[in-house]
């Protein structure tokens, strides 16, 4: 019987490695992990690249890492959101290091690699200092800039329902990265506010299907 | 200090000047800041569906009080709510929606914008601060009409639309129209055409606070917003 339920965070994440990639979904303080990131914490590894929206807020989740000087290496589109003093330090002290990157640019190139493609050629940042050091091509009259795939060893993902196989279900704007990241990791752990039995969920409203869902924990309340 | 024989907009009232050229039936991303404001003047009546880059599709009002939902943001993070038709998408979907020409308006915020329409909005390069760009550069290139919507000078006064930006572009040529607090202009091939003033302005005084060469519209007219409190929809 397949059973992607585990029964701790802390077996969630067991296994990552130092010098991982993490993705971390969420848009500011929604939808983000923060029960499997404090688990990441506690697990141990260090030397890690965070791929994220935003950089963490206060001394939880992200932040916590980062304070505790466990990250390497930031890509996101926009650290400059909430209380962001924790990478704001880490950054002036030169301790970790920032890839920028625009937003739909982050996303696509996680979904590149999700879909299995070597890449993309987009019009966003063409002509920027983004763009910099970057391959461009003139498509149709228009400068693009090509991007490539970015995948990650572990993805950190915030869901409402799952069932044993780890199809998963979403809440509002709480999706938001969720869904492509948890395509474009190698590990994806998903925290859950509650369980269901197979079945139970419209297979009509399953929003990331299992196969790409490798284990499951229930945070919150029906923990 | 002389006094002015003319009011700017305010915050409220560019918003509202902005929000009477989205149409029926338009899907419209408003930027953080004076943009967001837009929302709230679109003529009652009028049917504009707006999507927020975090995978809203017809997102709302703000909440009353106490009906705030912690799983509703908007691009600023601020808590937002969904209109009747309203849904979801991942954010790799909200960006293709943005990036591949499916919004008809983008209105956005703007440090600079040149007489050919580049647009600088993401960074003044403050050696203190981490850069962010967010969705800004996506939202100024996949658009249909690319709007900006900002003061026309800086706070000490000087020209913020230039012949060439000073900080770095966001995009380059993207800019269609521009909602200042004195006038509204249009990006043209042939230049910036001035399409409305406000009252008691002059071509020559507007130029004096305008870096590139301004051209008067022939059908120009008075850029006359109501009261900002009769502006707002019931």
């Amino acid at each position: 019987m397949i059973d992607k339920r585990v029964n701790t965070t802390a077996e969630a994440v067991a296994g990552v490695r130092d010098g991982s990639t993490v993705l971390v979904a969420g848009f500011g303080a929604v939808g983000v992990a923060d029960h499997l990131l404090d688990a990441l914490h506690e697990q141990g590894a260090r030397e890690l690249t965070i791929v994220a929206n935003n950089s963490g807020n206060g001394d939880y989740g992200l932040a916590r890492l980062i304070n505790a000087g466990r990250v390497r290496k930031v890509i996101c589109s926009y650290p400059r959101s909430g209380d962001y003093s924790a990478f704001l330090n880490a950054y002036r002290a030169k301790s970790l290091e920032l890839e920028l990157v625009p937003q739909g640019t982050i996303s696509e190139r996680m979904r590149c690699h999700a879909a299995g493609l070597g890449g993309f050629f987009s019009p966003v940042s063409a002509g920027t200092k983004l763009a910099e050091g970057k391959e461009t091509r003139e498509i149709d009259g228009r400068l693009h800039v090509f991007e490539k795939p970015l995948k990650g060893d572990v993805a950190l993902i915030k869901a409402n329902k799952a069932d044993r196989w780890g199809n998963l279900t979403y809440i509002k704007s709480a999706r938001n990265f969720n869904p492509v990241m948890a395509m474009a990791a190698d590990l994806t752990v998903v925290e859950v506010d509650a369980m269901v039995e197979l079945g139970e969920l419209d297979p009509e409203a399953v929003v990331t299907p299992s196969i790409f869902v490798d284990r499951v924990v229930v945070v919150g309340a029906d923990a | 200090m002389i006094p002015k024989s003319w009011q700017p907009l305010t915050r409220e009232q560019m918003a509202w000047r902005a929000a009477q050229d989205l149409k029926e039936g338009d899907y419209v991303n408003l930027g953080i800041g004076i943009p967001t404001l837009a929302a709230s003047y679109v003529p009652p009546g009028r049917e504009v569906i707006f999507h927020s880059e975090n995978g809203i599709l017809g997102m709302g009002p703000k909440p009353e009080p106490g009906k705030e939902d912690p799983n509703m943001v908007d691009a600023g993070k601020n808590k937002t709510t969904l209109v009747p038709g309203g849904c979801f998408v991942h954010h790799a979907d909200a960006f293709l929606m943005i990036r591949g020409g499916h919004l008809d308006v983008s209105l956005l915020g703007a440090f600079e914008v040149s007489e050919s329409g580049d647009l600088a909005n993401w960074t003044t390069e403050d050696p203190a601060f981490p850069p962010g760009v967010g969705g800004a550069m996506d939202l100024a290139v996949g658009a249909r009409a690319i709007r900006v919507i900002m003061e026309h000078t800086s706070k000490r006064g000087e020209p913020r639309i230039l012949k060439a930006c000073t900080y770095p572009l966001t995009a380059a040529a993207c800019v269609k129209r521009i909602y200042s607090n004195l006038a509204v202009i249009d990006v043209t091939p042939q230049g910036l055409l001035v399409i409305e003033m406000i009252a008691g302005m002059t071509l020559e005084k507007l130029q004096a606070s305008t870096e590139p060469r301004l051209q008067l519209a022939p059908d120009w007219q008075v850029l006359a917003p109501p009261e900002a409190s009769e502006a707002r929809a019931a």
